[in-house]
């Protein structure tokens, strides 16, 4: 398995996915899955600039200027693909018909808040389709590592960066280990590659339950 | 539309107007009507503009010329950070921004076009996107009271359009251009193709041609 966490996080989350679901998955971490899911996942990938079904990047002769994903990239579209405009494929992921999202965050705090669209003192200026998404996906699914690029925690106790929503995470994958949200809490589920409980709470501000059944998994 | 043939870019965006609310399609660059806005850029003297867009184009590349010559008063956009020019703009006072998620962004349209005075939506409730905003408790989850886009003139690229004004878009160059196409006063129409009426099959036509007003090639 590679070394890079972001890898590691990334095969994690796949492992959350089932047969047949809907999955939007945001930049960055998300976006590393589908190299993760085999043949037999067979997930419908949905993209929120209007396509459901992307398929892999396209060889340079399949490059096509008309076909992006929400992260302005160059993708192709599956056999049994199907395109939308911007008001449908809101309501879409408003409505509760896209299954999963997987999206990185700043901060999640222990209630299952998320912010990951703004940083305190920056421009405030871009949002895209984050709110809609972790506030109308069945499930949201966080893919982030444990700490920022400087060390601080991002499981928190509370969020201090602007809320994208309140409530709204229901599972978070770092490279430590997977948290699932259980009565309005965040529950450890599964440690990962070695880490301890003492390794989970020493990178995070937030209070968490451990579940009975605590797994100790490896990816 | 009572099309006798296809309009200049020149003709057609001299119904801009300065102080006008002015829509413009397109995810980035991809689906912008490009011909029209370097027509608006070249041709054009409006200013004072209100532009409702998801983006604010690139550095010098689509709305990002109409910027540069200080003609936009106003952004309304979900994703103004795609063009840290437009970022700078705003922070240097020369520009006013509305930032809307981009799912309330795509729906205020539809409702703009559909006669629609407003909806709740969950999507920004409890963030600071819903400051001054109505907010309304329904079914137990707080909703925040959005408002209709509506403008003056819409700029709208389709990949095929009839004489008629009946319009078919490719791939995902399709996005807010629908939406957009019935929400404005007067909706100008960028086509890649130009086809005889008839040609297009009826049932693959995704804007009737009832909302189209005037018709230019994409050069």
């Amino acid at each position: 398995m590679s070394d890079d966490p972001r890898h590691r996080i990334a095969a994690r989350a796949a492992r959350e996915l089932r047969p047949g679901e809907v999955v939007n998955l945001g930049i960055g971490i998300p976006n590393l899955i589908p190299r993760f899911l085999g043949d037999e996942a067979n997930v419908f990938v949905h993209t929120e600039n209007g396509l459901l079904g992307v398929g892999p990047p396209p060889a340079d002769d399949e490059l096509d200027e008309d076909l992006i994903d929400a992260a302005k990239r160059p993708i192709t579209a599956l056999p049994g693909a199907a395109y939308f405009d911007s008001a449908q494929s809101f309501a879409m992921i408003r409505g509760g018909h896209v299954d999963t999202a997987v999206l990185g965050a700043l901060q999640v705090s222990e209630r299952g808040d998320i912010a990951n669209w703004a940083v305190p003192g920056k421009d405030v200026l871009g949002v895209g389709g984050a709110m809609d998404l972790v506030v109308g996906a069945r499930r949201v699914i966080v893919t982030m590592t444990a700490t920022s690029s400087t060390g601080e925690p991002k499981i928190v106790e509370r969020c201090s960066f602007p809320l994208t929503a309140a409530a709204a995470v229901d599972t978070v994958v770092t490279e430590l280990c997977v948290f699932h949200r259980r009565d309005g809490r965040l529950c450890l589920t599964e440690l990962l590659d070695g880490a301890t409980i003492d390794d989970v709470r020493a990178l995070t501000t937030a209070r968490f339950a451990v579940d009975e059944a605590l797994a100790v998994g490896s990816v | 539309m009572t099309l006798d043939g296809i309009t200049t870019a020149e003709d057609a965006v001299a119904h801009v107007r300065s102080g006008d609310t002015v829509m413009v399609g397109g995810f980035g660059l991809v689906g912008a009507p490009l011909t029209l806005i370097d027509a608006l850029v070249e041709l054009s003297d409006a200013t004072d503009l209100t532009i409702v867009s998801n983006n604010i184009g690139e550095p010098g590349r689509g709305l990002g010329k109409l910027l540069r010559q200080g003609r936009i008063r106003r952004g309304i956009s979900s994703y103004f950070t795609s063009n840290p020019e437009a970022v700078d703009a705003v922070n240097a006072g020369e520009m006013e921004a509305t930032l809307l998620p981009q799912g309330t962004f795509a729906e205020a349209i539809r409702a703009g076009g559909a006669g629609v005075g407003g909806f709740f939506t969950p999507v920004g409730a409890g963030t600071l996107l819903a400051e001054g905003k109505e907010e309304r408790m329904l079914d137990g989850v707080p909703h925040v009271l959005e408002l209709p886009l509506q403008a003056d003139v819409a700029l709208v690229y389709a990949a095929r359009a009839d004489r008629l004004g009946n319009l078919w878009y490719r791939h995902t160059a399709r996005n807010f251009n629908p939406l957009m196409a019935t929400a404005a006063r007067v909706t100008i129409v960028e086509a890649g193709e130009v086809l005889e009426v008839g040609e297009l099959e009826p049932e693959s036509i995704h804007t009737p041609h009832l909302y189209v007003d005037f018709l230019v090639e994409r050069r």
